[in-house]
């Protein structure tokens, strides 16, 4: 039953969207528009230099590729999350916690931004390009399917969690904006250009480093410069369901939490 | 009815307020803008967060480029370093995002109360949107600045007056941003939904401008088509002054140019959006 509400929700949505083909086609482009920005930038920096980190081009590319998929899939999924500063503002929330359904699927299925496809058909390009050139064994081809899944499950509990923040400040929208678009850029660039301190929060608080860093070692069968061991490379899905874990309990604290803004 | 007619009947009684009114409008709105921003004081420490976080990460990024090699278009670490945080300082004193106010007004029909005030409209926004620069330099610009000097290898100028043509380079950054920003919302007038357009430019002018990496990093091609464009005046021109990489003077000249262009540009568009705009109802 709840199942087919939100189904219902989510086509509707979606058929408002297409219901203005034009504006739709234009939304998309400058989502594809966007997420090529940083791509160029890459290959910009690698008019100057051959390795990045350590990493070549084509390795970072494929770095960039993982992480823009897995991150357009996230925000196609989870992005509408960004919208809980405003309904805890406006006290919008209330209604959504009132109704039989859950308050965060509700939150989420209430916009269903699809020219965000435009980010992931970006990403799925980069990625297949960057892909060509990989040895392919049966791990390889599962660790290619399931990493930019698996990544866009773990970046969606990051931002659900880090979006709660609002339940404690005013005005939490660009600190949870932070960690967002700060994600999606710092997934993109192998770990290693990043110093010691950033690099343990990224593995360890905030585990950006398995949206795509350790996938792409996985593919391209490289040693990790960091030493890590090799089984940590397999273990994106393992750290994407305890993501889910800290974010169930997080989004559970906050809305208990929660008491409205007043009349 | 045609709303050119209006708009002549408000010149005339401009013309004759204006002689009653000693003071004009434009300072006091300066000071309103920079009042309006200082009032979200929370949001401000909050954008304060992303700042630094998008500074560390592409300081990192471009550190590790110079490592690699050398300096790269005559960027050292220290240059390369305070570039980013300059750059996020002044992406919210240009503002380069976040300014959809105009088209909405557009939109909604609202802009019949701006045209019909006893202002200038454009004068009058350009005056709110030096007032929230103001504010910006305070809030967001110095904050991240003063963080990556602290943290960072960082080149501060060598000679005093870089301060005062890095002011004025900021400013006129400020109203070429403007000019952009300005056109890009009245194409609310034919399009009625000026947010595509908003978001093209909000996507691609960081890079074009000189924010995401340095235009000395791009290919030769493109550094000399960008150099006839308006974009470096936002970021890569007041960041070179501060720098003091080049000619500040021909870089104040190059801004004030399409400061100017764009301002004229805009005036002109602003006439013939408006002639389009029907009102309806008594």
């Amino acid at each position: 039953m709840g199942k087919s509400v939100y189904a219902r929700i989510v086509a509707s949505r979606i058929r408002s969207q297409l219901a203005y083909p034009v504006s739709f086609a234009l939304d998309v482009f400058s989502q594809l528009l966007g997420q090529s920005m940083e791509l160029l930038a890459i290959l910009v920096i690698f008019t100057q230099v051959t390795s990045l980190g350590g990493f070549s081009a084509g390795e970072v590319v494929l770095i960039y590729g993982l992480a823009a998929t897995a991150f357009g899939l996230a925000d196609l999924a989870v992005g509408q999350v960004e919208a809980l500063p405003d309904y805890i503002r406006t006290g919008e929330l209330d209604v959504l916690l009132l109704r039989p359904l859950g308050a965060l699927a509700q939150l989420l299925s209430a916009d269903v931004q699809l020219r965000r496809v435009g980010r992931v058909a970006v990403g799925l390009v980069t990625l297949a390009w960057a892909l060509r050139d990989v040895e392919w064994t049966p791990l390889r081809v599962v660790v290619a399917v399931v990493a930019p899944l698996a990544g866009a499950v773990l970046l969606s509990a990051i931002w659900i969690a880090a979006n709660c923040v609002s339940f404690w400040l005013v005005d939490g929208r660009e600190v949870a904006n932070s960690v967002t678009y700060g994600s999606d850029f710092a997934t993109s660039y192998p770990i290693t250009v990043y110093g010691p301190w950033l690099r343990r929060i990224m593995c360890f608080v905030v585990p950006g480093a398995f949206v795509a860093y350790f996938p792409a070692l996985a593919l391209t069968g490289r040693p990790d410069p960091l030493g890590f061991p090799d089984a940590v490379r397999y273990c994106s899905p393992l750290v994407a369901a305890a993501m889910v874990g800290v974010a169930a309990l997080v989004w559970r604290t906050g809305v208990r939490r929660y008491q409205g803004t007043g009349s | 009815m045609r709303f050119a007619a209006i708009i002549a009947a408000v010149n005339r009684l401009r013309g004759a307020v204006a002689s009653y009114d000693v003071l004009s409008p434009y300072p006091q709105l300066v000071r309103a803008g920079f009042q309006r921003f200082s009032t979200y004081r929370q949001a401000a420490l909050a954008g304060l967060a992303t700042n630094t976080v998008f500074g560390f990460l592409r300081a990192s990024v471009l550190v590790a480029v110079l490592a690699q090699r050398g300096p790269v278009g005559g960027y050292d670490i220290a240059a390369a370093v305070t570039y980013v945080w300059l750059g996020q300082g002044l992406l919210n004193v240009v503002n380069l995002w976040s300014d959809r106010e105009l088209a909405g007004r557009v939109r909604t029909g609202d802009i019949v109360i701006d045209l019909g005030r006893p202002w200038d409209l454009q004068t009058a926004l350009l005056a709110t949107d030096f007032g929230r620069a103001g504010y910006a330099v305070l809030m967001r610009l110095v904050p991240p600045v003063a963080f990556g000097a602290l943290f960072f290898p960082f080149r501060w100028p060598e000679r005093p007056v870089t301060w005062v043509l890095f002011a004025v380079a900021m400013a006129l950054g400020t109203a070429v941003s403007f000019g952009i920003r300005f056109l890009l919302n009245l194409s609310a007038f034919w399009l009625l939904d000026a947010r595509g357009v908003l978001a093209v430019w909000g996507t691609v002018g960081g890079l074009l401008s000189g924010l995401i990496l340095p235009l000395a990093w791009f290919p030769a091609w493109a550094q000399a088509v960008l150099a006839w464009t308006p974009f470096p005046a936002l970021f890569q021109m007041p960041i070179d002054v501060f720098l003091e990489r080049g000619d500040p003077l021909a870089v104040l000249a190059h801004q004030l140019f399409w400061a100017a262009a764009l301002f004229a540009l805009g005036r002109v568009t602003l006439a013939r959006g408006s002639r389009r705009l029907v009102v309806q109802g008594g």
